[in-house]
This record gives C-alpha cells, structure tokens and sequence, in this order.
C-alpha cells in the first residue's frame, strides 16, 4: 500500500502530544514551556508533512498517493469504517497549508496571547485544533472525515469562546456550534445515503464504484451531493449557513486568523473538491455548488462595505472569498478553487493577523472610526497589511491575483457568463473594501485621542513579514495554469473533470484585464472617498440611508432567522411543556390515578364500620323488596 | 458448585445481608464494605466477560435448577451478546454510584447502602434470568429497594414521585404478569406448558395472540424505557431521587425496558412485531423531538437530564425498531452509551447539588472560573451526550441513523433533526450554567472537585473516549446475537419484504450482499427523488 516508510500518523500525532502534554500539565508549566511546546509540535508537523509531501513527489505522477490504514474503527455487519490516512496532492496542498499557517500563527500567538491568565489552555486548544484539522485534511473515509468535521467545530465553539466570561463570546460559540450542526444534519444524512447506495466509505471505493452505480444526473446522486454541499455551507460559512462566521470574531484574533479564515472554513471547499468524482456526476449540483458560491460571494462583499469593526470587515471578505472558491468548485475548476484556498490562506490569515497587531497596538479598540494615521507608528504592519489587502483585492502579481483570476476564467471558459460578471462585480466591491479597510486604520489622521499606538513585538512581526513575503509571491507557483508547479501536482486528482474548453491565450489576457480593471476601479473610488475627499461617503450615506441600513445591517438575515426559527422553536417548546406535557400527557396519569382514588373514596362509604350504616342500608334493601313485590302486583 | 452468573446476580445480596448486621454508628465501615462488594461485583462480572465467546448467538455460562416444580418455573440465569453488556454496566454503575453517595447521604447510611445492594442483585437478576417467573420476580421485586430511596433519602416531593414511579411501573409489570401467563397457557397447546424462555422463543404463535401478547408486554417496557407518551414518571423521579439513585434509574433502570423488547417482546413475537414497527419508530421519533424540546426549556437540570434521556432513549427505540444489524447494535451500544452519559451527568448535578444546594439553572453561571476541573469533566460528558464524534455517543447514534437509513431514510431523515436539537439544549445549559460572568455571589467560592470525585468521574471519561476511539471490543459481543435475534424476527415475514424491493437505479447496482440481505427500501424518498430528477434533467435539457 504504502511505497513510503513514513507513517502519516506523524504529521497530525505531534500536536496531539502538544495538546495532551499542555492540557494535562500546562498550568503547571512555565509560559515559556507551553510555548515550546505548542510551537514546537506544529513546526515538527509542518516538517514531517514536508518529508511526506517531498515522497509523494518522488512517486511517479498519477499514481501519487499514499493510503495507511492505522486500525479498524466501526464495523457491523456490512458496514466498515477504519482510522485510516491518505496522502495524495489535494491532502498534501492543505497539510502544507495548516502546518505552515498554522506554525506562523502559533508563533504570533505567543505575542498576541502574552498577557492571557489562560495562555495555556490557549495553546492546548490551538493545538488540538491543529491536530483535527490535519486529521480532516488526511482522512481516507467520509465517516473519518465527518469526525474531525465536527471535532473542527468543537474547536472552534472552544475557542470563539475562549473569553467565555463574556456573554457575547460564550454565545457566539455556541452559534457557531448549532449553525454547524444545521449543515452537519446534511452532512451526516449524505454519508448515511452514500453508504447506503454503494456499500462503502472509503474514497478510493467510492469514487471507483461511483460512475458504475450512480446514473450521472440521476437524483440520488444530485440529492447525495447536496445533502454534503448543505454541510459545506455550514462548515465554510455560505448562504444560507454564513451567519456564525461573523459573530465568531468574538475569539481571540489569532483564532480568526487560523480557524475562521486560513483553515477551518476551508473544510467545506475542500469536502466538495474531495468529493469532485461525486459532484462531476450530479450537475444540478454543480449549478447549485456555483450559484451560492457566485451570489456569497458578491453579497458578503456588499455587507463588509460599510462595517466599521476591522475584523468583521475582514471576516464577510473571508466569506465572500470562499464564495469564489465555491464558485470554482461549481464551474468544475476544482484546481483553481483549491489554488484560491490555498493564497486566501496565507493573505486572509496576514490581514487578520495584522488587525490583530493594530488591535494589541490600540489596546483592543477594533473600531475603523477610531483609528486612522496609524501607518506611522506601526510602519511593518502597515505595509504587511496592505500588501494583504492588495492580495485580496486581485492585484497583479500579488498571489490573489493568479487565483481567482483562473476562477474567473473557470467561469466564463465553462458557460457561465452570468457568475462571471457576477465575480467580477464582486472583484470590485472586493477592491473598494479592502482599501477602505486599510485607509481608514493606516492612512489619514489618527481619529482616536486617546491611543498611544505601538508597534508589536517581533515574535508577532516577523511571521506577519514571513506571510506578507508569501501573500506576495505564492501565486507563482500557479502560473501559467496549463504548466505549472502547482497544476502539475494537483490536476492528476481532478482528472476527468472534464477538461476546460481550450481557450487562447489572447482570451485569458482579456479575462484577466477585466477582473484586475474591475479591483483597481474598486481601490481607486475607495481612495477618493476615503483619502481625497471624504465628505462623499457621508452624502452618499445621507442620499441612500435605506440601502446603508440594509448593508449596515447585514440584510437582517440573523433577525430573520431569530423570527422563523429561534424564537417559535422556543416558544413551541414552551407550550409543549407547559400546555401539553404536563397538563395532558402528565395530566392523563394523574387523572387515572385521581379517578381511582374519587372511586375509592365513594366505595369506602359502603364499608363504615358502623353497625348503624349496615343496618340502615339492610333496611333500605329490605323496604325496596318488599315495595317492589307490592308494587309489582 | 455455584455458577459465575449466580455469583455475580446474588453477591450484592449476600453483601447487603452482612451489612445488616453491621454497627450502624460505624458509617465509614458501612460505606466501605458496601463499595467493596460492589467493586468485587464488578470484578466477578469482568470474569463473564472474560469467559464469553463472541462467536457464539445463543446463551452462554447457562444455570438452570428446578425452582417451583409443580408450575415448572425454573431458576435459569443465562446471558449473550445482548446482556453481556448491560450486565457489566450494572456492576459498573452500582459501584460508582455507592462510591459517588459517601458524603450526599448522611442519614440512615446503612439502610441505604442495603437498598443499592439489593437493587443491584435485582437489576443483574432481570438482564440475566431466562425463565419469565423468575425474570418477573426480578423486575417487580427491583422496584422495592428503589421505591425506598426515592421514597426517603430523596427531595422535597419524593413521597409523590416515587408512589408515582411505583405505581405506574407496577401497573405496566401487571399487565406484563397476564401476558407471562396467557403465553404459559399458550405454550401448553403444543406440548408441555414452560415459562422457560428459550423454548417460548422456538414458539409459532398464532398472528392475533402475537399481536395481544406483544401489547401486554410492550406497555410494561415501553412504560420502563419511557417511551412517549409513558414518560412523565421520569421527571419526577430523576428531580426527586438522591444523586445515585438518578444514576442508577437513568443508567440502568431505563435500559431494562429497551432490554425487554429485544429479549422478549421481539422474539417472542416477531409478526406482531412488524406489525408494530411503523407504530413504534414513530413513537420513538416523536420522543426523540419532543424530549429534545421540552428539555431545551427545562429550568431544572435534573428535569433538563431527565427529559433528554426521553430523547435519547427514543433513538435506541428507533434503532430497535428499524430491525438492521447496525440499529440494534447502535441501540444496544447507545444503551450503554446513555448509560455511562447521562449516568455521569447525574452525578455531575449531584456534585453540584452538594455544594450549592440548588439544581436551577439559573442560579449558576460562570463556574467555569471557580471549577476549572469540574468544567473539563461537565464538557466531556456533555459532548458525549449530543454525540460529539470521537465520544461514545455519536458511534451508537450514527450506526442507529445508518442502520433505519437502509430501510427507512424518512425516519432517519426526521430523527437526525434531533441531533441538532441535542446541541442546542446542551450547550444552551453549559453556556448557562458554567459561561457568562459570575453573577451569584455565592458560587464565587465553590471548590473543585475532590479525589474521591475525580475517582468516581474518571473510569466513566475514560470509558466516554474508549468507546468513542474504539468501539470494537463492545460491537463485537454483540454481533452474533443481534444477528440471530433479527434473523427470528424477520424469519416468518414473506420474502418480499427482504428483497430488495426498489430493483431498479439503486438496487441492481449495488453489490453488497449484505445490503440485499437486510432490504435496501429507498421506496418513500424513491418517489419525490424521481421528480426531483425529472425536474433537474428539464433544467439541463436532457
């Protein structure tokens, strides 16, 4: 099975010793120690991932994978499901990911978290998220992949509510849990259905078995893909499912930089491109996987225009960012999608980490309004920042650039021109915002008397630096997409995804002016509202309050939920208790039980013991009798 | 020479015995002599385990005498694959259930130390006995010692509750008591008459006795699970009784209702059983919802325990209902699964209880600070219980969701919403009572859990994770009979039902034997799945 002596068990087994060793002795060990450790285990992870990674290489191409069964888990009957580990290009991309991500933002977090009374549980908790997300990434089964899914989540509740003594962080946690477990009620019925249908769960099995068993197009494969795509939109935060995603910026800003933007979110993208022998089969699906990715994407773009918190400004671009990346999965450029998850990963996580270091800087203020100028007392920020911003924005030849341009191209190459115009459009919302973003913390005047902004501390700059250099120039290993690095190693794995229409090059050139023109439009009017003459966004604000209220508000989605489903769920629980369970069901017993004793108490009136009562009812009796024989005569 | 089963069912009882001879000023040695014939209980119940052979369906380490020779009532013990465990989560749950009681019971210590012994023989005598006299005999007589402990170590209301749980019990027993007897009488049209189970189960029975048989029987359990609607005893039980007592009625008492559907009423009358699946899964599904419902807005947290294992039981129902190898062993792992959960969530209110002096959930909040330890344990046991992946609950919950998928998606579709409203009550309750800030003044000083504490949680995480990681030692001891139970089950039913009915898209193409064994119905998603695709391939112009 496996040409490789490494076990893969490695990769994610060194932050489970992290989380073991701190969660069991972390209070009892110096902050230095847990750090160590912490640091430690996801650096000897990213290593060991990079030996893995570097043996899969050395495997001849197509037949590049590597498949370990570690032990049997659930077996009965006909149903099988083992721990089990499986290391082919889609899996080594995002091991490389998390570990790599998820080493820098261990290391930021030792600055970030300094001051935290719970440094330790911090690290146990980030260790242990590492640890199942790795697990997600290498799972060779659906029902594998279910339990880290999940375990992801339970990280994530941990985490977000990681300040737990706040009531809006404890209660961001847990609706991040519940809106999860919405999606995972898809997610779990798709595996049950898969199981099911083709007696199996392991991948290998699955996608073999799937083109001889599935009637392509046929509806139990559209409804077994979307059933899993509804866990996708829960676990990557898309429409209808987003509405945790913002509310999860209640944890600790290292968390939303690893968890809630590099990572976690991406489970979702990457459960849809694992499953794209499955959904290649199911167009209808595919439709609907382009269509939420198409129109998140645009409208998560239109809610981060006019917030004010720096990272809810950041968390709805993650949100619309995986849009696209749904966006490509649907228009069946799975290798753009993985590619766009991969940049999304180190720029989202470099934007995020940099509000962070504003946010340490300014002593927890996260309000835009109330920073302003900071460029000069935080220059590395500052410029990491931007070129995040950039990055995100799609400009050439930042890594965000390469990624969602192929999406794009993926779109319009494949048919849809109306998702085209629809991530272009959101290319431009996505411009505008980012620099707002930026202009409002960095540039300008300081709007904030009070604030005596520093600098962070090297431990955080210098993996803000080290992903600003890879926001930069990671999308090269992506180009030209018919030829490169990246393609040659992750292509094999979608094979049969039907190939893209041949396009010219001169095409390709046009499509990629298009969306870059559109993203600088958005950075120039930013600019003019926001640097050159910003009484205009006021008036613009003053002339369309209604659609400021909608964007402001973010369409009122979490009102709509609170009133379709929250609050008559309460109430109808309310009512069974008290009008029903106790009254009727508890009632009825109660009633028999009266029934019996108002019997007992009329019956024990013939048994007195009083001779007297005997005698008079001996006489009734007797008089009766006597004067129905009278009578009846 | 007294056989191992014998040993573990009576060894309590001679405990309990010896106990009363002891000083009663002398508590300490009281407590301790009664956790150590609970802990060599459960030593001798490990030896069962140690003897049984997973290969084998039938019943093992058999004891049979003659007991009451002129009705030919026997005294025979016998277990499988079925009881094994259950068995073992006796023994194991009566010893941490004494040990967790040293300090909440400080009056009358030796009576209610005799009353959990006594309870347990009951309890170990009702999984093991195999003749119906003496399995009666069990069950009614097990409601004695805990009448008494609800009745006088319990709360505020405790005369009530417990007149009410023994009532109600009683009542469904009786009912149960006709129907031994009918079927003794109906066992003598062909041969002798026998209360001796093995030899009923060999029994055909005509369709119409089934059926009234299979009610009277069913009432007593379904009472005992409690299935909705029979569940209101239960609230009312579990808020009133000491901390070991809810241990012990949700962990194990519960379970002797489940238990009796797959030992008798499943058996003993399989037509009648089909029959009544549809009736009973739906019952189990609407116990499912509404337990998880009415459990979300319980201000009590005994109540709020008390109503999920309304629901979680409702998934070990549905899980026997659907009649597929993997329901059954999900529902017999989810037994054990809610037994060792929600067991560990009694005794974690109970340790609250004994600080605080209040169950509402209102009156916390924020302990998360004062009781870093406590919270480590209360998250475990309560991801376990809305079936975290990786802990006890989701291995049971997903092989009963599997197992009626394959034959019956919408129950599975319709059940799995419970998991959802799982998370939501739970986590609802942990943000409650241990998040947010520390508003009572009072629990600003609560200490932590003590050794002994730990000691009594410990063994319970440890199993929580065990079956969670690694559920084979348990799934395996139950393979063979559920095998041979489903096999009686459906043995009579016409072939049509086993067939794969669908034949078509599906069916044909799927390869698994055992998958056409068990009957892969897609039927009732099979129709609205058709127009979903026709309209789907209108969309694309196929």
């Amino acid at each position: 099975m496996a040409e490789s002596n490494l076990p893969l068990l490695l990769i994610p087994l060194w932050p489970l010793l992290g989380f073991l060793a701190i969660g069991f002795f972390g209070r009892r060990m110096s902050r230095s120690a847990v750090a160590t450790i912490a640091c430690g285990s996801v650096a000897l992870s990213l290593l060991t991932s990079l030996w893995a990674v570097a043996s899969l290489l050395g495997m001849p191409e197509g037949s590049r994978r590597i498949e370990q069964i570690i032990a049997p888990w659930i077996g009965v009957g006909g149903f099988q499901a083992d721990w089990g580990l499986l290391l082919d290009p889609l899996s080594s991309v995002m091991i490389l990911v998390v570990s790599g991500v998820g080493f820098l933002i261990h290391v930021y977090s030792i600055g970030y978290m300094h001051h935290d009374r719970d440094f330790p549980r911090f690290f146990a908790l980030l260790n242990l998220f590492t640890f199942s997300m790795l697990m997600l990434v290498l799972a060779n089964n659906y029902l594998l992949l279910y339990v880290f899914w999940e375990a992801v989540g339970l990280c994530s509740y941990l985490l977000i509510g990681f300040w737990f003594e706040r009531p809006s962080a404890a209660e961001a946690g847990k609706k991040a849990f519940i809106v999860n477990r919405v999606g995972d009620f898809g997610f779990g019925l798709g595996v049950m259905l898969l199981w099911t249908t083709l007696g199996t769960l392991r991948y290998g099995d699955v996608f073999s078995a799937a083109p001889g068993k599935l009637d392509a197009g046929g509806a139990l494969v559209t409804v077994l893909t979307l059933l899993l795509f509804l866990g996708a939109t829960g676990k990557s935060a898309q429409i209808p499912l987003f509405v945790w995603l913002p509310d999860a910026m209640e944890g600790p800003t290292p968390v939303s930089a690893l968890i809630h933007a590099a990572t976690r979110v991406t489970a979702g993208v990457y459960m849809v491109a694992r499953s794209a022998p499955l959904f290649n089969l199911a167009p209808f699906s595919m439709e609907v996987v382009a269509w939420i990715g198409g129109l998140t994407a645009v409208f998560a773009a239109t809610i981060a225009l006019v917030q004010t918190d720096i990272k809810r400004v950041i968390a709805y671009s993650t949100i619309s960012q995986l849009g696209y990346m749904f966006l490509g999965c649907g228009v069946g450029a799975y290798a753009a999608a993985i590619f766009h998850l991969m940049t999304h990963a180190f720029f989202k996580a470099l934007l995020f980490l940099g509000a962070g270091s504003v946010i340490h800087g300014l002593d927890g203020e996260q309000d835009l309004t109330k920073m302003g100028g900071l460029r000069r007392q935080m220059p590395i920020t500052a410029i990491t920042f931007l070129i995040g911003a950039l990055a995100n924005a799609g400009i050439i030849p930042l890594a965000g650039f390469w990624s969602k341009d192929e999406i794009l191209f993926g779109a319009f190459a494949s048919g849809h021109v109306m998702l085209w115009v629809f991530g272009a459009g959101g290319a431009c919302l996505t411009g505008f915002y980012m620099l707002r973003c930026y202009i409002l913390a960095f540039e300008g005047q300081s709007r904030n008397p009070h604030a005596h902004a520093h600098e962070s501390p090297a431990v955080m700059t210098v993996p803000l630096i080290i992903l600003a250099v890879f926001a930069f120039g990671v999308g090269f290993v992506g180009f030209p997409p018919d030829g490169s690095v990246y393609h040659h190693l992750v292509e094999p794995v979608f094979a049969g995804a039907g190939e893209p229409a041949a396009h010219g090059l001169g095409l390709m050139v046009a499509m990629a002016a298009v969306s870059l023109i559109m993203a600088v439009l958005g950075i120039v009017v930013a600019r003019v509202f926001y640097l050159r003459r910003p009484e205009l966004a006021a008036r613009l604000v003053a002339r369309y309050p209604g659609v400021y209220r909608v964007l402001r508000d973010k369409y009122y989605v979490d009102e709509l939920y609170q009133h379709v489903f929250v609050g008559p769920i309460y109430r109808a629980s309310v009512w069974l208790w008290r009008r029903f369970d106790e009254p009727v069901v508890d009632g009825s017993v109660n009633g028999i039980g009266g029934l019996v004793r108002a019997g007992s108490t009329l019956m024990r009136y013939l048994q007195t013991g009083y001779v007297m009562n005997y005698v008079l009812s001996f006489l009734i009796g007797v008089v009766a009798i006597i004067g129905y024989l009278a009578l009846a005569r | 020479m007294i056989g191992l089963l014998s040993i573990v069912t009576f060894l309590p009882l001679v405990g309990a015995v010896l106990l009363l001879f002891a000083d009663r000023q002398n508590e300490g040695f009281i407590k301790n002599g009664a956790f150590i014939v609970s802990l060599a209980t459960f030593f001798f119940s490990l030896g069962i385990y140690a003897q049984f052979d997973p290969a084998q369906a039938g019943m093992q380490l058999v004891e049979q005498a003659p007991w009451i020779a002129w009705i030919g009532a026997e005294y025979h013990l016998g277990v499988d694959g079925i009881s094994l465990l259950l068995v073992l989560l006796t023994t194991f749950l009566s010893a941490i259930a004494i040990l967790s009681s040293y300090t909440a019971v400080t009056e009358y210590v030796k009576e209610y130390m005799v009353c959990m012994l006594v309870l347990e023989t009951g309890m170990l005598g009702v999984f093991l006995a195999l003749d119906l006299v003496l399995f009666y005999v069990f069950w009614e007589g097990m409601l004695i010692p805990m009448y008494f402990l609800i009745g006088i170590w319990g709360g505020p209301r405790r005369i009530y509750a417990t007149v009410k749980f023994f009532l109600y019990t009683m009542a469904g027993g009786v009912l149960m008591l006709v129907g031994i007897i009918a079927l003794y009488f109906a066992s003598g049209a062909s041969g002798t008459p026998t209360f001796n189970l093995l030899a009923l189960t060999r029994l055909s029975l005509p369709f119409a006795t089934q059926v009234w048989l299979f009610l009277a029987f069913a009432v007593a359990f379904a009472i005992k699970v409690p299935m909705f609607p029979f569940h209101t005893w239960l609230p009312d039980a579990h808020v009133e009784a000491p901390t070991a007592g809810s241990v012990i009625l949700a962990g194990v008492l519960l379970k002797m209702g489940t238990y009796g559907f797959l030992r008798f009423a499943l058996p003993l009358f399989p037509d009648a059983t089909r029959y009544f699946t549809p009736l009973f899964a739906w019952l189990a599904i609407v116990g499912i919802i509404y337990g998880a419902l009415v459990s979300m807005v319980q201000p009590d947290l005994k109540k709020l325990v008390a109503y999920s294992s309304v629901s979680h039981l409702g998934f070990v129902m549905l899980g026997i209902f659907a009649l597929t190898s993997q329901s059954v062993q999900g529902a017999i792992l989810q037994m054990i699964n809610h037994g060792l959960s929600t067991g560990a969530l009694f005794l974690l209110v109970g340790m609250l209880y004994e600080r605080r002096h209040t169950r509402m959930i209102e009156d916390f909040g924020g302990l998360a600070r004062v009781m870093p330890a406590f919270t480590v344990a209360f998250l475990l046991v309560t991801l376990s219980s809305i079936g975290l992946p990786g802990l006890n609950g989701f291995v049971g919950e997903f092989l009963i969701l599997v197992g009626t998928f394959r034959v019956h998606a919408l129950w599975a579709v319709v059940a799995s919403s419970g998991i959802i409203l799982a998370a939501v009550y739970m986590l609802w309750m942990f943000q409650r009572v241990m998040y947010g800030p520390m508003t009572n003044e009072q629990n600003r000083n609560l200490p932590d859990l003590t050794t002994r504490e730990i000691a009594v949680l410990v063994p319970v995480l440890a199993l929580i994770v065990w079956i969670g990681v690694y559920p084979t030692p348990f799934l395996r001891t139950t393979d063979a009979s559920v095998r041979q139970l489903l096999q009686r089950v459906q043995g009579g039913a016409p072939s049509a039902e086993h067939e794969n009915p669908t034949g078509t898209a599906t069916g044909t193409k799927v390869a698994d034997a055992e998958l056409r064994d068990g009957g892969l119905r897609l039927t009732l998603s099979h129709s609205s799945l058709s127009d979903f695709a026709a309209a789907s391939e209108r969309r694309h112009g196929y």
